[in-house]
């Protein structure tokens, strides 16, 4: 991959202050995203992996202008977007669009499928007049693989899979540049996260869509990813394009979630050896000091306790957070 | 080894305002002493129905068994009364199900919540049941059991939740445990955890196991035999080499190909399995996966294909071109 870098963002902190109020409780900083940088090319897909908590929808919401970072930057098309004000900001945000999880809460359960896909094109004016809209409607619902008739259905009517194709269809309504993809086959069926995949490279080989896809499944994020990016408690620790994260992991977190992955073969199974992880990943409150990682790696020596190991490129494009790597 | 438990043509309906919904529609598996075996199908197809049919906790009225045997240990369960029912639950067959939350009691202690069950089911005084608790929440690597007893479900995370849930399940020593996908709600990395976890005590406490899941990598894994269910039948069983190595059914081999694999080199392009799984309650004539399958032939539109043996009577599909699934088992698609 080479090309022009559409969206880079650089060393962004969201911190979430929690508890007191009326609620109670201790008070406490969840330290969501916690210094994280990373740029995607036009075009590129850049797969975000990490389990939950570790702050990957934080990161996409913050990209999104839906969470005001604590800190950093967000430059889209070279602009700033945190330095933005709120016209130029709307202008912008119609470039970057987000697919869900789960796509029922995500639309509006008493409008059709058309008027769903229609009101974005009638509120921006993407397009003008009803007469154009619906044939907007109808092409984009032909896109995402849907049939005309479906524009007269209601959300509950359809499957999880078609759900999640309107989702598609009412993002590519607002001509994105970026489309952030928060998890967005995890809630479908096997049989169907396959379908919903190659919709997404179809789509993105034809309007030359550029991704970033959360994820916590490995497989999935090995294939439709161009390079990978992995979180662990608000911190990426390492970052590669995917052939060398899958076949030469740096950093013990990466190699562990990997030999995690439970493979559909029974005899290679047998064979294959499975780091398991001691203890549970800590709580963004109180994150453990020097390697946030030390407490369950499998390789800590007394340093990691201490130090904070930077995200360094420890071969060409091969980044690494490990004192080790 | 012998049966341990037997379900013959089981019938599971819902009834509800868009009909009746088969939820488990005549089905036959069973579990020897010890072994592993897995339900294995998307969501929807009765996977969960099967299980809560053994132990008889189906939502009535809406949920009715309509027909079949429940054979444990040579008793047919669901024509047992309600009391000789209960002490079964538990005592003899335990469940664990996929949102630990939703069956842990959260205004009881944990300590309390196994207590219980070993107070009346095992007649123990409290003081030995406490100890027994402790030393079961130590034997599933829960650290500092003592004072942990004493806290209440929400002051654990998921996967500890799960592992005190496996504890609970194990306590009274039951011979079968129903496992509705235990590790789904959690990552990875803690479901490996508790996947080795549940495999050890299994087999060192000689206990057998219903893993349902719907991730092929577990079953793979965990389990002995597979059975694969598709729109409330098993369409496919089988040892789990078999099953893996010689998928005889579509929708078995579908679902292989569907998934991609970190094993094995990223395809251009993934086969995804067309179409989407069928209304429990309008159910088509014939094969029930006919609508979706690429193999189908005028006769699966009319005949529902019974299970029939397939090179050994360990391995049954149900499925009338099961010969050309044989042939077709290569992998499809381009490599990169
Ligand atoms: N509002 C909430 N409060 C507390 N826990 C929640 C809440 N919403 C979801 N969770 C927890 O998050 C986990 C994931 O939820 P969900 O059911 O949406 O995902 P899933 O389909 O089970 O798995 P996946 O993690 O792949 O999405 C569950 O364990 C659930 O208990
Ligand atoms: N609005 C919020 N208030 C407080 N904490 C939050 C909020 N949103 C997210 N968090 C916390 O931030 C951390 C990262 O969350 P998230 O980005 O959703 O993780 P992921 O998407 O990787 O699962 C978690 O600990 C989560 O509980
Ligand atoms: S820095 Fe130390 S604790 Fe952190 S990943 Fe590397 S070896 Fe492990
Ligand atoms: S019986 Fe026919 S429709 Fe059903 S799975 Fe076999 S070939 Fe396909
Ligand atoms: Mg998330
Ligand atoms: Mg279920």
């Amino acid at each position: 991959m080479s090309g022009e870098v559409l969206l880079e963002v650089r060393n962004l902190v969201k911190h979430f202050e929690i508890g007191g109020g009326l609620f109670g409780g201790r008070r406490g900083l969840v330290r969501a995203v916690d210094g994280v940088s990373f740029a995607i090319r036009r075009g590129e897909t850049l797969g975000l992996v990490g389990e939950s908590g570790c702050g990957k929808t934080t990161t996409g919401r913050c990209i999104l202008q839906l969470e005001t970072p604590t800190s950093g930057e967000i430059l889209f098309e070279g602009r700033d977007l945190t330095k933005l004000g709120a016209d130029e900001l709307r202008a912008v945000r119609r470039r970057l669009q987000v697919i869900f999880q789960d796509p029922y809460s995500s639309l509006n359960p008493r409008m059709t499928v058309g008027e769903i896909i229609a009101e974005p094109l009638h509120v921006h004016g993407i397009v003008r007049g009803a007469g154009a809209r619906r044939d907007r409607v109808r092409d984009l619902l032909r896109q995402v693989g849907l049939l005309p008739q479906h524009a007269g259905r209601y959300p509950h009517q359809l499957s999880g899979g078609q759900r999640q194709r309107v989702g598609i269809a009412r993002a590519l309504a607002m001509e994105p540049a970026l489309i952030v993809c928060d998890e967005p086959v995890s809630a479908l069926d096997v049989s169907i996260q396959a379908q919903i995949i190659n919709l997404l490279e179809d789509l993105q080989a034809e309007l030359g869509l550029t991704y970033l896809f959360i994820a916590h499944d490995l497989a999935v994020v090995r294939h439709i990813s161009d390079r990978v990016a992995v979180m662990y408690l608000g911190k990426i620790v390492e970052l590669a394009d995917r052939k060398t994260l899958y076949d030469d992991p740096l950093h013990p977190y990466t190699r562990a979630l990997l030999s995690a992955v439970p493979i559909p073969d029974p005899e290679l199974e047998a064979r294959r050896e499975h780091i398991v992880l001691r203890g549970e990943v800590p709580s963004p409150l109180d994150p453990p000091s020097g390697c946030v990682f030390h407490p369950r790696c499998p390789i800590a020596v007394d340093r990691c306790r201490q130090i904070v190991p930077e995200l360094r490129e420890v071969k060409p494009g091969h980044w690494a957070a490990c004192l080790l790597a | 080894m012998g049966t341990l438990l037997e379900v013959v043509d089981l019938q599971t309906h819902f009834l509800t305002r868009g009909g009746v919904v088969r939820a488990v529609d005549g089905v036959s598996w069973d579990v020897a002493e010890g072994e592993t075996v897995a339900l294995v199908g998307e969501s929807g197809c009765g996977k969960s129905v099967s299980a809560l049919s053994i132990m008889r906790l189906v939502a009535a009225p809406a949920g009715r068994i309509v027909g079949g045997r429940v054979l444990f240990k040579g008793r047919d369960l669901l024509s047992l009364d309600e009391e000789a029912m209960r002490r079964v639950r538990g005592r003899e067959i335990a469940m664990i199900f996929q949102e630990p939350m939703t069956s842990l009691n959260p205004v009881l202690t944990i300590g309390r919540q196994i207590t219980e069950g070993l107070e009346t089911h095992l007649d123990m005084t409290p003081t030995a049941a406490r100890a027994r608790a402790a030393e079961l929440l130590s034997m599933v690597g829960i650290p500092d059991p003592a004072r942990r007893l004493a806290q209440y479900p929400h002051q654990f995370s998921g996967g500890m939740r799960q592992r005190m849930m496996i504890a609970m399940a194990l306590a009274c020593e039951p011979s079968l445990v129903l496992a509705d996908e235990p590790t789904t709600a959690l990552d990875v990395t803690i479901q490996a955890q508790i996947l080795e976890l549940m495999k050890s005590l299994s087999r060192r406490l000689g206990v057998a196991m219903l893993m349902i899941t719907h991730n092929l990598g577990v079953v793979a894994r965990y389990a002995d035999r597979v059975n694969v269910m598709y729109a409330g039948k098993i369409i496919e069983r089988g040892t789990a080499r078999e099953i893996y190595a010689n998928p005889r059914h579509p929708y078995t081999l579908g679902l292989l190909r569907s998934v991609p694999r970190l094993d094995e080199p990223r395809r251009a392009r993934l086969d995804p399995i067309e179409g989407q799984p069928p209304d429990l309650s309008r159910l088509p004539g014939g094969c029930s996966f006919a609508p979706r399958c690429a193999f189908r032939v005028e006769r699966c539109l009319v005949e529902t294909p019974p299970l029939r043996p397939i090179g050994s009577a360990e391995h049954v599909s149900a499925c009338w071109e099961a010969e050309r699934v044989r042939a077709a088992r290569e992998p499809v698609g381009g490599r990169t």
